[in-house]
C-alpha cells in the first residue's frame, strides 16, 4: 500500500500486488516495487544507500518494521498476499 | 502566429501557462506532479518540446522528470546524483564541519545546443550533468572541490547551487552562484573553476570584501553581450563588464536593493528588471505594494513599474529564479510571486495583468517562445 504521491508517482491506486520469488523480505518486497515502477526509484529508499528514507515507515499486520533486519523474512500473512505490507508517510500538520 | 509556454514550479505541483503572442488570453495545465515542490522546469533551447521538471519532496527524495512533448506526457528519469570520491565537509549554521549531503535540485539548465544535455545544481552545493536525456548524472567535482569548499556556509534556504549560466559565444563558459559562498565561472567545460566575487561587498561576513561567503541570490546574462553580467546579492545589485572578474554596485536609487530576482530584456540589453524585497527580515514588497523595477541605463537609475499591479496591502515576494523573459519583439516580462500569482506584461513592463492568482507559492518561472 502506497502513499498518496507516491502512487501519482507511478500512476497506480492505493494497493499493488508484486511478486517475489523465494523467501519474502522486505529488502526483495521493495526491488520488485521499483522493477515494476521504475518512477519510484529512489523515493522510498535512497538510490545510493538503499536505506528507508527517514520520514516514511514500513507497517505490516498491525507491527512496525521499518527498523527490522532488511532481509528477515516478513509475515507469511503478507507474503501469502492476505495482509498488506504498508509504506507511510510521517504525519505533517498541527 | 507564435506562442508563448510558461514553465512554473510551484510548492505543490507544476503549471503550464500558454499563450499567443498578444498574451492577453491564456490557458492554464496542471497541477503536475501534484502535491510535490518543484523547485524548476526548464525547456531545451535546442528542442522547445524537451522539457526538465526538478521534483521533490522531503517524504520522498528527488524525482527527475522529462517530456518529450512540451509537457503533455512526463516520465521520470534518472534520481541519482552521486558526490564523486570522498564528499568532504561544508560548515554548518553553528560553523561546524558538516559532511555534504543531497538534498535538492535547484536549477535545471539544458545545453544550449544539444536537448539530451542538461545542468543541475543541486544542495548541498555542486554541479552535475546528464547527457542522455537526464537518465544518468555526473558530478563535475571540480567545483564542490574548490579549495575554497570547506569553508562554504549555507545559506538561509540551504547551501543551494542555484544559478547556471551558459554562453553560446564562449561553450567552454559555465557561470554558478552558491547560495552562500559567491559566483564561480569555469572557462574549461566544469574543469576547473575559480570565484568571480571581487567588488563584491557584505557587511553581513566578518570580512566584507573576502573572495568567498557573499550569499549570491541570483545572475542575469544577454546573450548578446555575455562579458556583462547583473546580479542580485542578498543585499545590493551588481553589474560586472567581464564577465565576473570585478563587479561595481548599480542599485542606485532603489527603495531598497535586497531581493532575489533579476533579468534582461530580450533585445535591450541594458535594460534590467528586479523586484525589491523590504530586507533580509522581511521577505515581502516595500510598503505593500507590489513593485518591479526597471533601469533602461544599465543600472543605477531604477523606475517603478506598476501598472496593473496590487499597489496597497501586498505582502508577497518573488524568488530568485521566478522571473523570465521571453523574446517576442516587444519583449514579455513574467514573474510569479510567493502568494500563488503570475503576473505578465505584454509591453516589457510597462503594464501588467494577473495570468493566473491562486497557485501555490511560485518557486519558478521559466518561459519558451514557440514558433
Amino acid at each position: 500500500m502506497l502513499p498518496a504521491n507516491l502512487r501519482t508517482l507511478a500512476a497506480v491506486g492505493r494497493e499493488v500486488e508484486l511478486h517475489v520469488d523465494g523467501v519474502v523480505t522486505q529488502r526483495l518486497l521493495l526491488d520488485a516495487l521499483e522493477a515494476e515502477y521504475p518512477a519510484l526509484r529512489g523515493t522510498v529508499r535512497d538510490p545510493i544507500t538503499k536505506r528507508r528514507r527517514a520520514m516514511l515507515r514500513f507497517f505490516a499486520c498491525e507491527d512496525d518494521l521499518s527498523d527490522e533486519p532488511i532481509d528477515a523474512p516478513l509475515p507469511d500473512a503478507v507474503a501469502k498476499g492476505r495482509e498488506p505490507y504498508l509504506i507511510v508517510g510521517a504525519i505533517a500538520g498541527g | 502566429m507564435a506562442k508563448v509556454r510558461l514553465l512554473i514550479g510551484t510548492r505543490k505541483g507544476a503549471f503550464l501557462l500558454t499563450s499567443d503572442e498578444r498574451r492577453k488570453s491564456w490557458k492554464v495545465d496542471g497541477p503536475h506532479f501534484a502535491g510535490w515542490e518543484v523547485y524548476h522546469v526548464n525547456g531545451s533551447p535546442a528542442d522547445p518540446n524537451r522539457l526538465y521538471a526538478a521534483q521533490s519532496r522531503g517524504w520522498f527524495g528527488q524525482v527527475v522528470q522529462r517530456s518529450d512533448d512540451g509537457g503533455q506526457t512526463w516520465q521520470a528519469v534518472g534520481n541519482e546524483f552521486h558526490y564523486e570520491g570522498t564528499p568532504g565537509t561544508h560548515k554548518w549554521y553553528d560553523n561546524t564541519d558538516h559532511p555534504y549531503e543531497f538534498a535538492r535540485v535547484w536549477h535545471l539548465e539544458p545545453s544550449l545546443a544539444d536537448p539530451d544535455t542538461v545542468y543541475a545544481g543541486v544542495e548541498d552545493a555542486s554541479l552535475f550533468r546528464s547527457t542522455d536525456g537526464g537518465k544518468a548524472w555526473e558530478e563535475l567535482p571540480a567545483l564542490r572541490n574548490h579549495p575554497s569548499s570547506p569553508s562554504w556556509n549555507p545559506g538561509a534556504g540551504g547551501l543551494c547551487l542555484h544559478t547556471i549560466i551558459l554562453d553560446s559565444t564562449h561553450p567552454e563558459r559555465i557561470i554558478t552562484a552558491i547560495s552562500s559562498a559567491g559566483a564561480f565561472r569555469s572557462d574549461d567545460t566544469g574543469k576547473s573553476w575559480r570565484p568571480i566575487n571581487q567588488g563584491l561587498r557584505s557587511e553581513y561576513i566578518p570580512d566584507p570584501d573576502a573572495e568567498i561567503g557573499h550569499c549570491v541570490h541570483s545572475i542575469a546574462m544577454h546573450p548578446s553581450r555575455p562579458d556583462v553580467l547583473f546580479m542580485q546579492k542578498h543585499w545590493d545589485v551588481m553589474r560586472s563588464d567581464n564577465a565576473g572578474d570585478k563587479w561595481h554596485e548599480i542599485s542606485g536609487d532603489l527603495p531598497t536593493d535586497f531581493g532575489f530576482a533579476i533579468d534582461v530584456h530580450a533585445h535591450e540589453p541594458e535594460t534590467v528588471y528586479v523586484v525589491p524585497i523590504t530586507s533580509d527580515s522581511d521577505h515581502f514588497v516595500p510598503d505593500g505594494k507590489l513593485r518591479v523595477y526597471r533601469s533602461r541605463t544599465g543600472g543605477n537609475e531604477w523606475e517603478a513599474l506598476t501598472k496593473g499591479l496590487p499597489q496597497q496591502d501586498c505582502y508577497v515576494n518573488v524568488l530568485r529564479d521566478a522571473m523570465a523573459v521571453d523574446s517576442l519583439d516587444s519583449c514579455g516580462v513574467y514573474f510569479g510571486t510567493t502568494g500563488g500569482q503570475v503576473y505578465a506584461s505584454a509591453d516589457a513592463g510597462d503594464s501588467w495583468m494577473p495570468i493566473v492568482r491562486d497557485l501555490p507559492s511560485v518557486l519558478s518561472v521559466e518561459v519558451q517562445t514557440l514558433a
